[in-house]
């Protein structure tokens, strides 16, 4: 057994990491407790009220807002479920159908969105749906959308299918399930969490989507985020911290829960 | 060549490759109706592949596989009539123990009333009713392999095969659980074919054994046939121990035999029918030699190492220098056992040896 490194050793390292923490969360947090300032400077703290939360709702951009939570939650809810589906069906492939050609290309292909600039993909996709005269609207925001979620989807779903192993659905076969009995009886509910926990990740990835979209979705279409990015453009309000706020939090809650699903198989596999 | 329609599986020229390695190779055998058969050998010789490649997971090179007479090389594992316990059991993670009985005989279509008559039927036969309801996780390993068993016997299949299932369990537990595995396999009258590399599993339990190394079929017979008549000396020696001895010019006459051993000593021995000349293998088993006083024997030699198994020590004897013997002495007390380094004779009774070519 090799002893574990012990970072407290290191001279710094503490304040480094300390000085990391504060960077990454401090911007977060004023968000968070401005947003229940209730005067409408963003840098003085008056008192504390749900003043705002209640602009987000009812106020004069709660029209905006809502239309674009609304295009919003549907494009996830298309891209997380389609991609989810391609992601399932390429790990059975990946990990069951044995050896085909382009196997060791598909692996790169498949996670390459992750690896490349989003602005370049935005840009190409952009590009891309120009040129085959595709018009920019609700359809260019989902396609793009299932295009890039998929990786994220793939992650958990592979990972979890790579701990079951095919002596299952060999003992299906070998009691006499046909090959769909043995994927529907037996793979799909051993995968399910792996599958969940994709689907939730590629929900919130699309959910919170900035770059691809605004490069994609013409005039007049607008989710979440390109909302966000239009108002503060005119101005940052403290409605648009507390609507941040808000898309914080679901993102804190689908993560966690992507987290928590992609867990349960290590819990669950116990030999 | 089709093996008849009693013959429970029939395997006609098997040959099984993974690119360049044979891992069966053109191997026949004919396992009965209502048979306990066992695959023997060490690990890698193939085994699980034989199983596999009957099972159906496995394509085979060439060759062809029958079922009581049909020809099933190319049926799916889905469409033979053949169940199988995994070694790892396998049990579906998801399901009750129920539920894992009962999913082969829903498959089949069998009626729900029938399906779970039968699936507690198979239960009890393996001492399990009661944990229906259990997920396969809260059992202990033991129990999971009896699941694994009535999970594959309650859709009646007509040849059971089984990979190595006792081998998880610790020694008193498999002993326990082989002479119940005879036990089912009577009382359902099911063929099972029943995978292990352990000699004494395989000598207790079968009724006929197939001694197999690197792909190759050594040998078939019952148990007393096999330890007794070995056809050559990998089964001489893979089954129980064995003194090999290479030996030059043989000579039978009559009920005795003249050869020379290694390092030119002079052996005469009792012989058993079958004439034979020139150089061969004998192989002889450490019980069949007995230890007399020097001189007196057929050989001797000297005392050079005890190993001690509890109820007998191996007594290992150099005789001539370069020949080395093993004789299985009972341990009944010191005075029996020579100290090392005393000269002892060999005794041998008639059919001690065995003359194996090679
Ligand atoms: N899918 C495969 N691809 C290549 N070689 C294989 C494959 N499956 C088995 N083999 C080889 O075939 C040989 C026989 O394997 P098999 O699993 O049948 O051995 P076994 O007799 O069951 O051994 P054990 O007692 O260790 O289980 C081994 O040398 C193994 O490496
Ligand atoms: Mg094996």
């Amino acid at each position: 057994m090799s002893r574990r490194t012990n970072f407290r050793h290191f001279p710094g390292f503490m304040a480094l990491g300390l000085l990391c923490m504060f960077l990454l969360y401090a911007p977060l947090i004023i968000v968070m407790v401005y947003s229940f300032n209730d005067s409408i400077s963003v840098t003085r703290f008056d008192s504390v009220s749900l003043r705002w939360y209640r602009d987000v709702f009812f106020g004069l951009e709660a029209g905006k807002f809502r239309q674009a939570t609304f295009n919003s939650l549907t494009i996830a809810i298309g891209a997380a479920t389609v991609s989810t589906v391609i992601a399932t069906c390429a790990s059975i492939a990946m990990l069951r159908a044995g050896r085909f050609r382009g196997k060791l290309l598909s692996f790169p292909l498949l996670s390459l969105p992750l690896m490349v600039p989003e602005i370049v993909t935005a840009v190409a996709t952009l590009i891309f749906f120009s040129a085959i005269g595709f018009a920019a609207g609700h359809a260019t925001i989902l396609v793009a959308h299932i295009v890039f979620c998929i990786p994220f989807a793939y992650l958990p779903i592979a990972a979890r299918m790579q701990s079951i192993e095919s002596v299952y659905e060999q003992a299906a076969q070998d009691l006499y399930a046909s090959r769909w009995d043995s994927f529907r009886l037996i793979l799909l509910p051993l995968l399910m969490p792996g599958i969940i926990s994709g689907f939730l990740l590629a929900f919130i990835i699309s959910l919170d989507d900035f770059i691809i979209t605004n490069f994609v979705k013409g005039a007049g279409v607008e989710t979440l985020p390109t909302a966000i990015f239009g108002a503060a453009k005119q101005g940052i309000k403290p409605n648009i911290m507390a609507i941040s706020t808000l898309l914080l939090l679901t993102s804190i809650v689908f993560v966690s829960l992507s987290y928590m699903f992609g867990r349960v198989e290590s819990n669950n596999k116990r030999e | 060549m089709t093996p008849s329609a009693h013959t429970a599986v029939g395997i006609v020229g098997v040959t099984k490759r993974y690119g360049d390695y044979v891992a069966l190779r053109d191997l026949s055998l004919e396992i009965s109706d209502n048979e306990f058969f066992t695959l023997l050998g060490p690990s890698g010789c193939g085994k699980t592949t034989l199983l596999r490649v009957i099972a159906g997971f496995e394509e085979i090179s060439a060759g062809s596989i029958f079922l009581y007479g049909e020809d099933i090389g190319a049926l799916p594992p889905n469409k033979r009539h053949v169940n199988t316990v995994f070694q790892q059991y396998a049990l579906f993670p998801h399901m009750t123990v129920l539920e894992n009985v009962l999913f082969g005989l829903r498959r089949l279509g069998v009626a729900e009333d029938n399906a779970r008559k039968q699936g507690f039927e198979a239960l009890e036969l393996v001492q399990m009713s009661g944990l229906q309801d259990r997920l396969p996780a809260q059992l202990s390993g033991g129990q999971q392999q009896r699941v694994a068993l009535a999970r594959a016997l309650a859709p009646r299949p007509k040849v059971l095969l089984l990979d190595e299932p006792l081998s998880a369990l610790d020694l008193k537990l498999r002993q326990a659980v082989r002479l119940e595995l005879k036990q089912i396999q009577h009382e359902t009258g099911i063929t099972f074919v029943f995978v292990t590399h352990d000699q004494e599993e395989a000598l207790t339990i079968s009724d006929r054994i197939a001694v197999m190394n690197e792909g190759v079929l050594q040998q078939v017979g019952e148990s007393r046939e096999i330890y007794e008549s070995p056809s050559n000396s990998f089964v001489a020696s893979f089954i129980g121990e064995t003194n090999l001895l290479p030996v030059r010019d043989l000579r039978v006459d009559g009920a005795r035999a003249t050869c020379l051993l290694p390092g030119g000593v002079q052996f005469s021995f009792p012989a058993e029918g079958g004439a034979s000349a020139g150089e061969g293998l004998l192989s002889i088993r450490p019980e069949r030699l007995s230890l007399t006083s020097p001189q007196e024997g057929l050989l001797n030699g000297e005392v050079v190492d005890h190993i001690y198994l509890g109820t007998d020590v191996h007594v290992v004897i150099a005789v001539a220098g370069t020949l080395s013997l093993t004789a299985r002495v009972q341990n009944d007390g010191a005075a029996s056992i020579p100290d090392l380094g005393a000269r002892v004779g060999v005794m041998l009774e008639a059919g001690a040896v065995r003359l194996l070519r090679n």
